[in-house]
């Protein structure tokens, strides 16, 4: 019995010097095992008197605790040292690039394009679609100018014969709509138009959406706040718009909408002009057969690239049309 | 329209800036495009008199004048060819600084001092008349500042008038709605009929009364065409972008722009017989005022003589019967000329005077013999002369029908959304001309004046009113309305997510435009004929694409000229094809695809894109469409002939997969391979909604096998022999290897081929599987010539 002690201490120094769980594993069984030296002083237990035996067997016990213990703290020691070599001899650089496809991204007017879809759909209007190269009716007659109107040298048509053209505006859509349906209407068609023009400000094909709502009781005042209410939604600012009395052939009264776009040297609002619009001609309702009497309703148009250019402060007008990659790249 | 501000301010002077004016007629619907000083900015520039002109004694073009400011006699060299004892110039002196901030300084010419400088327009920022000094009338007082001579503290506005608002290309229009907009009365000056001192009638004849219902003639007899244009009159000219001419047509312009009636002055001496308006006929020539000659078409409205054209009406007269210095008696004419007939006329014969832009919008109807008094008395106070009796040829039937139109009370406010008291719309409606006929129950009747054209029906009275209410006086309101919802197909795909899926694989969207150069859509479209414009803006943007490629080519083309190697592009938009009578217009959607298949990095490698990355990636997209889709072999003339897949859904043909033809390449001279793809978009957005099938709980039987077979022989080929053998218990087939090498033997490669099966309620067999892998082996064997490689 005396020398349980020195067992223990033995033990303790060779589980303290174990440098590896295969080692530890093999002391546990030399001390502690079925024949280990500690399991063994059990043996030993016969030759004392009954009186003595659970003291001794106690002792026995608390030194098996003992190494015991200090192999399971050991172990754990180990293990955790082990996983931290695997885990430093794993590391990587997570600075390098990752791998695979780059992104993409959309053409600037359609990224405008598909923003003002989503402003108006949310309200209901549906996005409608309509030919490109159109007829001169539902270009212009039907839109309340007629052959010999001033209006029409307003437009620079491209042609292709004297009844076929180019659509110069979204605007035919509308009577298309309203032709196939039967009010009330809430639409929008997005789309490209043409002008026979191309200088710094223009280029002679470019976007346009046109807006139409046709209810029985609508009026200027809500023309006004679906206006202004998209301005500020697409802009995201509380800007100043204004309306100003204009002239289009198929809406009357008829305004042009400016938004606040900074200041002048002396303080006073710089506006900007952004869109047209106006109430719907009765002489439109005619041509498409609805009754001017039952049903009002209003339009507006706008020009895409005029509003992605003051979005995204792009300078040129004609860089959209150029699709060089590093303009494009900036808008995904 | 370009007007003077003074000039305005004459008929009505709101107590407001020259800023808050040009505001508030913009807001009234006459957009101010911008405005300028008439004058540059100088000072110290007085009315001088030449005292004595000598020859410079060194210098043959400069002269030495002894001028007068008015209180004393100073030495100046000058230059300029018309000056001379006696003429009254703009006279810089010593300090003055003219416009470019040039200082006046006491200077030697030549060795000649000079103390000052004589003017002209340009020098001043009055014209761009540099032809010599500028000179003053005889009555100008020597010695007063230039400034407050000329009145130069005024300003030109422009306004940019919408085309139905003819009744403002006058002073007398711009008044009047300043005048509604301030509340305050027009002042307009007189106008009197000028007695007739003599008997001589112009003999006028109207022959075409639906395009001329009203065309008034008198005779000026002995006028003295000399006499110069009074300062005052040129000034109002200029300051309204209008050059000075002579007194007739000065004072012809000045009624124009002050009343809105355009006329003619004619030499009566070169009038032959009478006047005659007609319609031209076919082949008559006449040389126009600016010298050009024109062949007259005949839906040309023309005013002639007994022999032939002297005007085209509404538009500009002929050189022949204009007036000269010479000219001693005069016809002026006054008329009103249709619009529809004029429309377009002038342009036609590329022109656009200010004549013919009035008379296309409508000039007033009742304006003409105003007009024709005015000018008559305007013109015998600087050539006098001996006027006649005016001769007027009016047709009422076809002159425009005076109209009245009711406006309701509740209509307004429905339109408007906001009721507007009537006292307010009252005024607004009295100080516009028009006129209340009558308080109706429910509203008025109104009568429009012949000022008015563009006033036709009740829409157009609420818009007046709203109008000078102001737009921005109206509420605001949010529209009601159903809340119905809408049909919304779900097996079918928005075109976004198309947009997106390319995107996310790497593809930039271009915009390209939907007309091209012929000679490119001729290389990559050779089998159609792109629809050509009538007026295009440049050859090569003047067909209709036929195919989205021939925009994304140029692109790619621009892209790589600005060192720009791996490029990846696609476009969704209309192609366009005539179809017999109709034109098929098609959304498509391309794409093209040159350089490294993913971005150059230590990972990704330096690949470059083949054919089957791109299809991949299609087979990717229809996936997410939901559509079955086959890749034929096929040939298309702007395709390489071995790579080229026709594109197929149910037999339907959807597009072109392929590699673009090296010699098509070569032409457009564009770098690298080149892959491109073109789909019809309505051909495959619509997919399916998925139906749920149970889950087999059975294991499923993987079975591989590698064959040789013919290099010809296609792997779909392969695929459609197997499945057919392969029994209905067949889940997947794929080919997981191909190999091609010396040791197969020229024109044989190798696939290997891996098949699955699985039995929805029960595990399959070993001798089920055994016995249908097996039969596919052997119908490979007897069907393409496979073998079993060991």
């Amino acid at each position: 019995m005396e020398n349980l002690e020195q067992l223990v201490q033995d033990g303790l120094s060779a589980v303290e010097s174990a440098d590896s769980l295969q080692a530890l594993d093999q002391i546990r069984v030399e001390y502690l095992g079925k024949k280990g030296v500690i399991t063994q002083q059990a043996k030993t237990l016969g030759k004392l008197s009954p009186e003595e035996r659970p003291a001794a067997g106690q002792k026995i016990n608390e030194a098996k605790g003992q190494v015991e213990q200090a192999i399971n703290a050991r172990r754990t020691e180990l293990e955790k040292a082990a996983i931290e070599a695997k885990l430093a001899s794993e590391s990587i650089d997570v600075t390098l690039p990752g791998r695979g496809q780059d992104l993409g991204g959309l053409h600037p007017v359609t990224r405008t394009l598909q923003r003002i879809e989503e402003i108006f759909s949310r309200a209901g209007y549906s996005v409608e679609q309509g030919p490109e190269i159109e007829d001169d009716y539902h270009n212009f007659e039907a839109l309340n100018i007629p052959g010999h109107h001033p209006a029409r040298a307003m437009h620079d048509t491209f042609y292709f014969n004297p009844g076929t053209l180019l659509r110069t505006h979204t605007s035919p859509v509308q009577i298309r709509t309203m032709e196939a349906g039967k009010p009330p209407f809430r639409m929008i068609c997005p789309g490209r138009v043409y002008r026979c023009d191309s200088d710094m400000t223009h280029t002679p094909m470019f976007h346009q959406v046109e807006g139409l709502l046709v209810e029985k009781n609508v009026s200027f005042a809500d023309l006004k706040s679906t206006v202004e209410e998209f301005l500020r939604v697409f802009f995201e600012r509380d800007l100043e718009v204004r309306f100003r009395p204009s002239y289009f052939p198929f809406t009357e009264p008829s305004a042009e909408v400016d938004i606040e776009w900074g200041r002048e040297a002396d303080g006073s609002i710089k506006w900007l002009e952004v869109m047209g619009c106006g109430m719907v001609h009765p002489k439109v309702f005619e041509y498409c057969g609805i009754d001017a009497e039952e049903y009002r309703g209003f339009a507006f148009g706008l020009g895409v690239e005029r509003l992605a250019m003051l979005r995204y402060g792009v300078n040129d007008l004609r860089m959209f049309f150029e699709n060089d990659l590093r303009f494009l790249r900036q808008f995904r | 329209m370009k007007f003077s501000e003074q000039w305005l301010r004459e008929w009505v002077n709101p107590n407001i800036g020259s800023q808050e004016l040009m505001d508030q007629i913009t807001m009234a619907g006459l957009e101010v495009d911008g405005f300028e000083p008439v004058a540059g900015e100088f000072s110290g520039v007085v009315v001088g008199e030449v005292q004595s002109v000598e020859p410079h004694p060194d210098a043959d073009k400069l002269r030495v004048c002894q001028v007068s400011d008015g209180e004393q006699i100073v030495q100046v060299v000058c230059g300029a060819p018309n000056v001379r004892p006696g003429l009254k110039v703009p006279f810089a002196v010593v300090g003055a600084v003219l416009p470019g901030n040039f200082k006046i300084k006491k200077a030697k010419l030549r060795g000649q001092p000079s103390e000052g400088m004589l003017c002209s327009e340009s020098e001043l920022v009055l014209s761009e008349n540099h032809d010599g000094l500028m000179e003053l009338p005889e009555d100008a007082p020597v010695g007063q500042d230039m400034a407050d001579y000329l009145k130069l503290n005024d300003i030109t506005i422009d306004v940019d008038l919408t085309p139905n608002r003819s009744d403002c290309l006058s002073i007398k229009g711009i008044a009047r709605e300043v005048g509604v907009l301030n509340s305050l009365v027009v002042t307009e000056p007189a106008i009197e009929p000028v007695e007739a001192v003599h008997s001589e009638v112009p003999d006028i004849r109207v022959e075409a009364s639906a395009g001329c219902p009203r065309y008034l003639g008198r005779v000026l007899r002995n006028v003295n065409l000399k006499a110069e244009t009074p300062l005052w009159m040129q000034e109002k000219l200029r300051r309204s972008g209008i050059r000075s001419i002579d007194a007739a047509v000065d004072v012809t312009n000045y009624v124009m722009l002050e009343l809105g009636q355009p006329m003619h002055a004619f030499d009566r001496d070169e009038i032959s017989g009478g006047i005659i308006v007609r319609m031209a006929k076919p082949a008559e020539k006449l040389v126009l005022l600016d010298g050009q000659e024109v062949e007259l078409t005949e839906d040309t409205l023309v005013i002639t003589d007994h022999e032939k054209p002297i005007a085209i009406a509404g538009v500009m007269g002929g050189e022949h019967s204009g007036v000269s210095e010479k000219t001693r008696d005069l016809v002026l004419e006054s008329a009103y000329f249709d619009p529809i007939t004029l429309a377009g006329k002038a342009r036609h014969y590329g022109l656009h005077t200010d004549a013919s832009h009035r008379f296309e919008r409508g000039v007033d109807y009742k304006l003409a013999r105003d007009a024709m008094e005015r000018a008559t008395e305007l013109l015998m106070n600087i050539v006098g002369g001996e006027p006649g009796e005016i001769v007027e040829v009016a047709s009422d039937e076809h002159l425009p029908a005076d109209r009245t139109i009711d406006l309701r009370e509740q209509r307004l406010a429905d339109v408007l959304g906001m009721a507007i008291d009537r006292t307010t719309v009252e005024e607004i409606l009295t100080r516009l001309g028009l006129h209340i006929d009558k308080l109706l129950k429910d509203g008025w009747r109104v009568s429009v004046p012949s000022f008015r054209p563009d006033i036709t029906i009740e829409e157009d009275l609420i818009e007046e009113v709203g109008r000078i209410f102001g737009y921005n006086n109206l509420p605001v309101t949010e529209p009601t309305g159903s809340l119905g919802l809408v049909a919304r197909e779900e097996a079918k795909r928005p075109v976004s997510a198309i947009r997106n899926y390319f995107v996310a694989q790497g593809y930039q969207e271009a915009v390209t435009y939907s007309f091209v150069d012929p000679k490119v859509q001729k290389l990559v479209d050779p089998e159609r004929d792109g629809i050509a414009l009538a007026n295009p803006i440049s050859a090569d943007l003047s067909v209709m694409r036929t195919t989205l490629w021939s925009g994304l080519l140029k692109t790619v083309a621009y892209n790589q000229n600005r060192q720009q190697p791996r490029i990846r592009l696609f476009e969704t938009g209309l192609r366009f094809e005539q179809d017999g009578e109709r034109i098929d217009q098609q959304p498509m959607l391309a794409g093209v695809v040159v350089g490294g298949q993913y971005p150059e990095n230590w990972a990704n490698g330096r690949r470059t894109a083949d054919f089957f990355d791109v299809k991949g990636e299609l087979e990717g997209l229809f996936r997410l469409l939901g559509i079955e889709v086959q890749f034929v072999a096929s040939q298309h003339p702007a395709l390489h002939p071995g790579q080229t897949a026709e594109l197929m859904r149910d037999g339907e043909h959807v597009g072109w997969l392929g590699t673009l033809h090296p010699q098509v390449q070569k032409n457009l001279e564009l770098n690298g391979t080149i892959l491109m793809f073109e789909l019809f978009l309505n051909s495959i957005v619509t997919g399916y909604v998925p139906n749920f099938k149970e889950i087999s709980k059975f294991p499923e039987v993987r079975r591989d096998l590698a064959i040789i077979i013919g290099s010809d022989v296609a792997f779909a080929d392969v695929e459609r022999v197997a499945r057919k053998h392969a029994g209905e218990r067949l889940t997947a087939l794929r080919a997981f290897d191909v190999y091609e090498g010396e040791s197969l033997g020229e024109g044989n490669r190798s696939l290997a081929l891996s098949l699955f099966w699985q039995h929805p309620e029960r595990t399959l067999n070993e001798d089920e599987v055994h016995s249908l892998f097996n039969g596919v082996i052997d119908a490979l064997k007897e069907e393409l010539g496979a073998t079993l490689r060991s």
